[in-house]
């Protein structure tokens, strides 16, 4: 091993960390700006194949069930977070990525091709979360 | 070494490199990173080649080892991710810093650890056609770095023996 591996290897460590800063920061003056904005409402936002699945509000406990072909996955939304509950998939890394409540986290089920991210958008009022695939969501 | 040679040493290789495939899908080390993660023991074999073969060689060796993993254990979506990650990003990455002055086998393959992290997510991101997976590169540079690390030692301690025994096969 030689002094320019270390640097190397350093390097790209530093260069994580800026890069996690920077990320965080971003998250934090855009959820900053956010908070003063009224009506502002956090989703969960599953896309499949890129195309959006389907919109549901984060602060209400549900369970969405995405049956896509042979596929299945099943998202639950619990105290403001989501998780990936199950999944049909054969890898199940998807199952082991955590709950995510912002902006900047998403939950990917590669094999599928579906991600679970978090939108904020502005509340309209009454129309409540337009759910597009109402008989998937069973409410609490 | 005469082509005969040659060509066993090269499948010795792919072989190895299948069985490294194999162990490390058995020690998955998870940090929530889509497609899960790997140690990259069958990078071993990709970094101590560049050592002792031709350039063409070794990605023979590699793009090899990835299909016939891929067909035996995986799919076809872990086929691409690996040819994309592992045997085309990283392997051009490490041929370029190998050829840079100062930097040891353990330089070249902490780059490979980290550009097979980076080919990895990119082609994560164009298959689920989201950019948000540009989160995760933080802790998949951290990751490769300290697996291209630890990879990178243990080549450096094996390429002696296998060259001296790559010789005298010759």
């Amino acid at each position: 091993m030689k002094k320019k591996d270390l640097f190397l290897g350093g390097g790209i460590l530093f260069a994580a960390c800026v890069l996690f800063l920077v990320m965080n920061l971003m998250q934090y003056v855009q959820a900053k700006e956010n908070g003063q904005k009224e009506n502002q409402e956090k989703q969960v936002v599953i896309k499949v194949d890129g195309e959006v699945y389907g919109r549901y509000a984060l602060d209400e406990d549900q369970v969405i069930e995405v049956q896509e072909g042979d596929f299945y996955n099943r998202i639950r939304i619990e105290d403001g977070k989501a998780y990936m509950e199950e999944a049909d998939c054969p890898d199940g890394y998807c199952e082991e990525q955590g709950k995510i409540n912002n902006r900047t986290q998403t939950i990917v089920c590669l094999p599928h091709k579906l991600v679970v991210e978090i939108e904020e958008v502005e509340n309209s009022d009454d129309s409540q979360n337009e759910k597009e695939h109402l008989p998937d969501t069973i409410s609490k | 070494m005469n082509r005969n040679k040659k060509l066993a040493n090269m499948a010795m290789l792919v072989a190895l490199a299948m069985i490294f495939s194999y162990v490390e899908s058995l020690i998955p080390i998870n940090f929530g990173v889509p497609g899960g993660m790997k140690l990259g023991v069958a990078n071993l074999v990709t970094v101590t080649g560049l050592y002792f073969l031709e350039i063409p060689e070794v990605l023979a060796v590699s793009v090899l080892r990835v299909l016939l993993t891929g067909f035996l254990f995986g799919n076809g979506m872990s086929i691409i991710y690996s040819l994309a990650g592992g045997a085309v990003v990283s392997l051009l990455a490490m041929v370029l810093v190998k050829k840079m002055d100062g930097i040891s086998i353990v330089g070249v393959s902490i780059t490979g650890g980290v550009f097979h992290n980076i080919g990895q997510i990119l082609v994560a991101m164009a298959v689920v056609e989201n950019l948000k997976l540009i989160y995760y590169l933080p802790v998949l540079l951290v990751a490769g770095t300290v697996t291209g690390f630890v990879i990178g030692i243990v080549a450096g301690k094996i390429l002696p023996v296998v060259k001296k025994e790559a010789v005298r096969t010759v």
